[in-house]
């Protein structure tokens, strides 16, 4: 019976609601996230991360933000199509991927993670190239652990858990890494997803950048919940609620995911509570709903900095190595684009490669007639 | 050879594959312990244990989504989805993912998928169990649809499916599990995809007909012939890939055609069919090209299914309209 709900006139006793209360409420499920790294580069605890690991990951996070301001260039030049930055979720993304052994455990993106990708060993140029409308130079090689990026958002959740689930059925030790965001969160498919891979004890980390928008909505108006990891127990599974602009709290939680994962303990949620501080993608304008003075808090606490002050710290950095890191990353990524923009355009024929494995009559007609009328004889 | 009916052609073709690449593994709701709600998985999961045939939460989208995953990581998922009318909710995941994966990853990545799908009226099923919603599916590029309307197709078009690099969805006419029995080879067999069946011959007209609507074309075919109109029946069996050539030659000998399916008229295959049939054979047809189908209505609740899905009736009376044109 519902609480407070006897039936009048039936001789029963109306209890009062006040009598029982639920075991879980929407207050238990606030919480503060785990910090290590202060924003001025001061540690409270141990982190688990080497020197040169941290440098590893400063590397990449400069590599990312480089990318960044030239995607926008190339953009604005009409040489890149869409592009969506990472700026200000370096942390989120590095830290998580620093906790996978790419030889055997996967990165599944969304489309916002790209030091993700290169850490797993996705060259920058097939990124790039994928920017460029050349979908076979961005072909992810053979014997690199990540899935395509994806763009109907949340859908790649799924096929992590699979992922997951299918490399424990064919006895491999591998854990799947699947990357989205707060506004990934509200779909079904996320819900399915996490709930199958519980069922399954699929060894998978789902890693959501709580980043604060989905393109102009807010956080709150995806859910009525503090937390979107509070969402964990309801699904049996552990849950993470990490400062994301702390690489040394989201490297901890990620490590303790993926060593549980791996170990038969099954799928873990981990939010890391980040801000993208750049737009949502080179056609978004965030001053029409972004309030500026939140913009600069975030700004104070910029992931790299952050990192930078740590290894300062550490007398392993200074202004030298600084400019040092920019301008490699600078060249990295110029390299980069130069080769992405050599590759070949595609042809008609690009437009029937790979749909099926043995094109039937029909295609092949269709792939004449293309080709016929773009007079292209390549 | 054996008399098999539908649903045990399909549950030896699934016994077989299995067999044959340990690889493969069938996952859905109530695939397991219950042998599927028609009882096309039964005995697998005794067989092949737990981890090969898995009963999965009720939640279409992720059977579909994590079939993507398993595919990549190496195994050759066969997924069922209940019903074909309840794959709507996992039609972002078929369509938009599975069916263009190999695509968008370049060939890094295949889909050996088969998605199982019973559907079909004349069952008194309750709503949304009976849909033919296979145009949908047509449209999904890298997505192959075969139907089968005989045990011994029921067979080899999923041994087909299961063996094929590619996705396939399978759908299969519920009302025939039990009333349609044939002939099915043993063991090691598979049917060709895009090579139509020519289930009957006749030289007056051609009926055009995939799956259930077979069994309706037939009848009206025999019917047809008391009164001296001698049918060809062809059941297409393979939507996608398309019998473009068997088709043109099975309507060019009669020069008149009518096509029967369940599904809702307007852009339903059938509109694919007679495109086809016109770019191909114009010259040689005698008369306008007939389609019997649903109405574009819903599909109706039990009392009024006899009179929404196509009849022998409705057949004939195309079947000698077509016949009558000069």
């Amino acid at each position: 019976m519902v609480p407070g709900r006897g039936r009048a006139g039936c001789g029963m006793t109306i209890t009062s609601s006040a009598a029982v209360t639920p075991q879980f409420t929407a207050a238990s499920g606030a919480a503060e996230p785990l910090t290590i790294l202060a924003p001025d580069g001061t540690v409270a605890g141990e982190t688990a991360l080497s020197v040169a690991q941290v440098l590893e990951a400063i590397e990449l996070m400069h590599l990312s933000r480089a990318v960044d301001a030239k995607g926008f260039s190339l953009q604005r030049q009409g040489r890149f199509g869409t592009f969506s930055p990472l700026s200000g979720q370096e942390a989120s993304v590095v830290g998580a991927a620093l906790a996978l052994d790419p030889t055997r455990d996967w990165v599944v993106p969304q489309y916002r993670e790209l030091p993700a990708l290169l850490r797993q060993g996705f060259p920058l140029e097939a990124f790039l190239a994928y920017f460029t409308g050349k979908p076979a130079a961005a072909r992810i090689p053979d014997g690199v652990n990540v899935l395509p990026l994806q763009i109907g958002l949340a859908a790649q959740i799924p096929h992590a858990v699979g992922l997951a689930w299918g490399l424990r059925q064919r006895g491999k030790d591998g854990v799947v890494l699947v990357f989205f965001g707060d506004g990934a969160s509200s779909e079904g498919d996320f819900h399915e997803a996490v709930n199958l891979a519980g069922v399954v004890d699929a060894p998978v980390v789902f890693l959501c950048q709580n980043n604060g928008w989905a393109i102009s909505t807010p956080r709150a108006h995806q859910s009525r919940a503090a937390t979107l990891a509070a969402r964990a127990p309801g699904y049996g599974i552990d849950g993470w609620f990490v400062d994301g602009n702390d690489l040394f709290a989201v490297y901890a939680a990620v490590s303790a995911a993926v060593d549980r994962a791996r170990h038969g303990g099954g799928p873990s949620l981990v939010e890391t509570v980040t801000y993208r501080m750049g737009p949502h993608n080179t056609a978004d304008d965030p001053s029409r709903y972004q309030d500026a003075a939140v913009l600069e808090d975030w700004r104070s606490r910029d992931p790299i900095t952050r990192v930078e002050a740590w290894l300062a710290s550490e007398g392993r950095w200074d202004d030298g190595t600084a400019a040092a890191v920019k301008e490699q990353s600078i060249a990295a990524v110029e390299a980069a684009v130069k080769a992405a923009e050599a590759q070949p355009l595609p042809g008609v024929n690009a437009v029937f490669e790979e749909v099926v494995a043995d094109p039937w009559p029909r295609l092949e007609t269709q792939r004449r007639s293309l080709r016929e009328a773009n007079g292209d004889t390549a | 050879m054996t008399t098999m009916t539908m649903i045990e052609a399909v549950r030896d073709a699934l016994r077989v594959e299995m067999e044959r690449d340990e690889r493969v593994m069938v996952l859905g709701e109530d695939v397991g312990r219950l042998g599927g709600v028609f009882r096309a998985t039964e005995g697998l999961q005794d067989r092949f244990g737990p981890e090969r045939v898995v009963d999965t939460p009720l939640a279409e989208g992720v059977i579909a989504g994590t079939a993507v995953g398993l595919a990549a990581a190496g195994l050759v998922p066969v997924i069922e989805m209940q019903f074909l009318g309840f794959s709507h909710q996992a039609f972002h995941q078929i369509g938009p993912q599975l069916a263009r994966f190999r695509f968008r990853s370049q060939g890094r990545f295949t889909m050996p998928v088969t998605i199982r799908a019973p559907f079909g009226g004349g069952v008194r099923t309750p709503e949304l169990h009976s849909d033919a919603i296979e145009a949908q599916f047509v449209q999904c590029p890298g997505l192959k649809v075969v139907m089968p309307s005989t045990a011994a197709d029921a067979k080899g078009l999923l041994a087909s499916a299961i063996r094929d690099p590619d996705p396939v969805l399978v759908c299969e006419p519920l009302k025939g599990y039990r009333l349609v029995k044939g002939e099915v080879p043993e063991g090691d067999y598979t049917v060709p995809f895009g090579t139509l069946r020519l289930a009957r011959e006749g030289r007056d007209v051609t009926l055009v007909a995939w799956s259930a609507a077979v069994w309706v074309a037939e009848k009206a075919a025999e019917a047809l012939a008391e009164e001296g109109i001698e049918a060809t029946v062809v059941d297409l069996r393979s939507l996608v890939p398309l019998d473009v050539l068997g088709l043109s030659e099975a309507v060019a000998a009669t020069g008149r055609c009518v096509v029967v399916h369940e599904a809702p008229l307007t852009a339903g295959f059938g509109a694919e069919v007679v495109a086809t049939v016109q770019e191909e054979t114009f010259y040689l047809l005698e008369a306008p090209i007939g389609r019997v189908s649903a109405p574009d209505t819903p599909y109706p609740a039990g009392a009024l299914e006899d009179i929404y899905l196509p009849t022998v009736a409705r057949v004939i009376a195309a079947a000698r309209e077509a016949v009558k044109a000069a």
